[in-house]
């Protein structure tokens, strides 16, 4: 079975956000780019179904140049091989999804794996627009997942739960965190990455139905008050949060 | 353009759920400015307080109702509330912004071929235009969203709207019962987890990191959630060393969170733990560390030992509580 994973390349999640000059993006400058943390539960789950039942994995992603670094970083975990569909402006989610869907259609994919969400703009959409605009099955936040033939049996995490579901292929699975242990690429599998092809193409053009107007600080926080260093100082919490904040 | 809002309300287990509610209060800051109505559109079985959406200021409900439909469908709630949309000429969708909201939402944007945003925390109208805040990176940065697109999808993020005073109402709940539906994607089973209260909904949150040392002595942190009525947090050192499900983990990937009240116990506050719940309305930090950078969003602290403290919490919240 052909199956496609799409994954974003995004700041790391340590990186402090600093605004820039634009007054619309984050400052590049001394940022470090990685995968996206829930695409790489989405490349394990592909690369555990396609050891399962036969095919490849093909990884796609919409962006810039840099993306290859994240693609290639898939590829060295095990997929087949790899689309970079260039984009060089931003593109709301939509856009992405219309972009995305025009490859995996192409790509003749049953199966499509998302992380659940893009540590960068956290919309958490992709995976279900993507599928919406194939006709595709979908399920989202996932935490367990198997295929039986055409039969697709997948956990997602609710509040409070999980609700089990049963749905079929051709589907969109968008990963979280729980749903496996994504392994590391070992040194092997990096040598072969380098002879694995990584495909340009332009991404198909989809117009941007939203705009950045500004982005900004959240308004910083003051630092409270250090009542005390031991359980002396109880009494005094528990009154403020009764009187003053008023939240027991 | 008429902009005719749809609150989309979601109901489990067959009561409607407040964040859904909170849609209807935030829906009101563009049918105020746009001068249109807000309708309402549920989807179950039988549905406990529905009045309410009437109250809180929905001109109009529909119910869809069906057997089959007590569990969520994907694939037949979204046929459903299409079908919805485009009988009555929706241009803006809003949802919570729950599990159910956000599986939902993006499906209907495809298919109406609308723009969306997620997760806002503000809406406003400006001219004839739509805008919202939205936080992203975790919360480190806010953005203003304008949409260019004549039909919108938007979710807002619980607790982050709040209610109106009920108003007395006589719209009537319109119940239509559905057939045919598309089942090509259907929930067999409910599994509960643990916990009583889910994070994502506690108005009281109290969260345990590394600091209480092993899995039993989050006996301490489940007795203060308890005297409090409060859900269960943790930090990811503690998911990931097994001994908490990642249900209860908040931060970046974990659930983010905006409870009333927020008690951190022995976590150090992340960058990554600090995503999730900065938006708390009160922070409370116990750690032994006091430079440790959860102090430096905490509005209380005691910089002590969470075994000394933690009991002597429980002893004067129970007092409290007696009284
Ligand atoms: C990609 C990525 C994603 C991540 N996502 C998340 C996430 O979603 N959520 C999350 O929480 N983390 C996340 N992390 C991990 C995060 O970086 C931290 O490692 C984690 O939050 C630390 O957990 P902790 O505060 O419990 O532990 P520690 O950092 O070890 O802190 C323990 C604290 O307990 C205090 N302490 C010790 N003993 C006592 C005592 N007796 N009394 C009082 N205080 C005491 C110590 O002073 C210390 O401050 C992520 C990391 C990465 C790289
Ligand atoms: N530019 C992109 N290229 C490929 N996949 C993407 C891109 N942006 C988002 N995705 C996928 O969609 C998921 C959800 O992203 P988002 O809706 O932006 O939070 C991500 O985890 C990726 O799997």
């Amino acid at each position: 079975m052909k199956i496609v994973v799409c994954v974003s390349h995004v700041p790391d999640t340590a990186t402090k956000v600093k605004i820039g000059d634009n007054g619309k993006t984050i400052d590049p400058k001394d940022v470090t780019y990685v995968v996206n943390p829930y695409d790489e539960f989405a490349i394990e789950e592909a690369l555990k179904t396609r050891d399962a039942v036969g095919g490849e994995v093909v990884v796609i992603s919409l962006g810039t140049d840099a993306n290859k670094e994240s693609i290639r970083k898939a590829l060295a975990m095990g997929a087949d091989s790899g689309i970079l569909l260039k984009s060089d402006s931003y593109r709301d989610s939509l856009s992405v999804a219309k972009a995305l869907a025009a490859e995996i259609k192409n790509q003749e994919a049953q199966l499509v794996f998302f992380g659940k969400q893009s540590v960068d703009y956290d919309a958490g959409i992709v995976g279900q627009l993507t599928a919406e605009l194939l006709g595709f099955n979908s399920v989202s936040v996932v935490v367990d997942f198997k295929l039986e033939g055409e039969k697709i049996t997948a956990e997602r995490e609710i509040e409070g739960g999980r609700e089990v579901i049963e749905t079929s292929i051709p589907c969109v699975i968008t990963a979280q965190k729980g749903l496996n242990e994504p392994r590391y690429a070992s040194l092997k599998g990096i040598m072969a990455a380098k002879k694995k092809t990584i495909e340009d193409k332009e991404a198909a053009a989809a117009e941007n139905y939203t705009e950045i107007l500004t982005m900004s600080k959240p308004p910083a926080k003051s630092p409270g008050k250090i009542l005390g260093e031991d359980a002396s100082a109880v009494p005094e919490l528990v009154k403020l949060l009764r009187e003053e904040a008023k939240v027991i | 353009m008429a902009n005719n809002i749809l609150v989309f309300i979601e109901q489990r287990n067959g009561e409607v759920k407040k964040a859904s509610l909170e849609a209807i209060a935030a829906a009101k800051k563009l049918s105020g400015a746009f001068g249109s109505e807000i309708k309402a559109a549920t989807i179950g079985n039988e549905i406990k307080g529905l009045e309410k959406a009437a109250q809180q200021g929905a001109a109009s409900i529909v119910h869809l109702k069906s057997a089959e439909l007590l569990n969520y469908s994907t694939s037949a709630y979204a046929d459903l509330l299409n079908n919805y949309i485009a009988e009555n000429d929706i241009d803006i969708v809003i949802f919570a912004n729950t599990a159910m909201g956000k599986d939902l939402a993006p499906i209907i944007a495809s298919k109406i071929d609308a723009g969306i945003a997620t997760d806002c925390t503000e809406l406003k109208v400006n001219g004839d235009s739509v805008i919202v805040t939205r936080p992203v990176y975790a919360g480190k940065a806010l953005v203003d969203v304008k949409f260019t697109s004549s039909k919108k999808v938007i979710t807002i993020r619980p607790n982050t709207f709040p209610l109106g005073e009920p108003v007395e109402s006589s719209v009537e709940i319109n119940v239509m019962e559905q057939s045919n539906l598309n089942l090509s994607s259907k929930v067999v089973e409910l599994k509960k987890s643990g916990g009583k209260i889910d994070v994502a909904e506690a108005e009281i949150i109290v969260s345990g990191g590394r600091g209480l040392k092993e899995a039993e002595n989050f006996k301490l942190v489940e007795e203060l959630a308890d005297v409090l009525g409060a859900a269960v947090g943790a930090s990811r050192a503690v998911v990931d060393a097994g001994w908490r499900s990642h249900s209860e983990q908040v931060g970046q990937t974990g659930k983010t969170v905006s409870p009333n009240l927020y008690i951190a116990l022995g976590i150090s506050g992340a960058i990554q733990h600090l995503a999730g719940m900065r938006s708390s309305k009160y922070i409370v930090a116990i750690n032994k560390d006091k430079d440790a950078p959860i102090f430096q969003i905490a509005d209380y602290g005691i910089a002590g030992d969470v075994f000394e403290i933690v009991p002597k919490m429980i002893e004067e919240i129970k007092k409290i509580k007696e009284n």
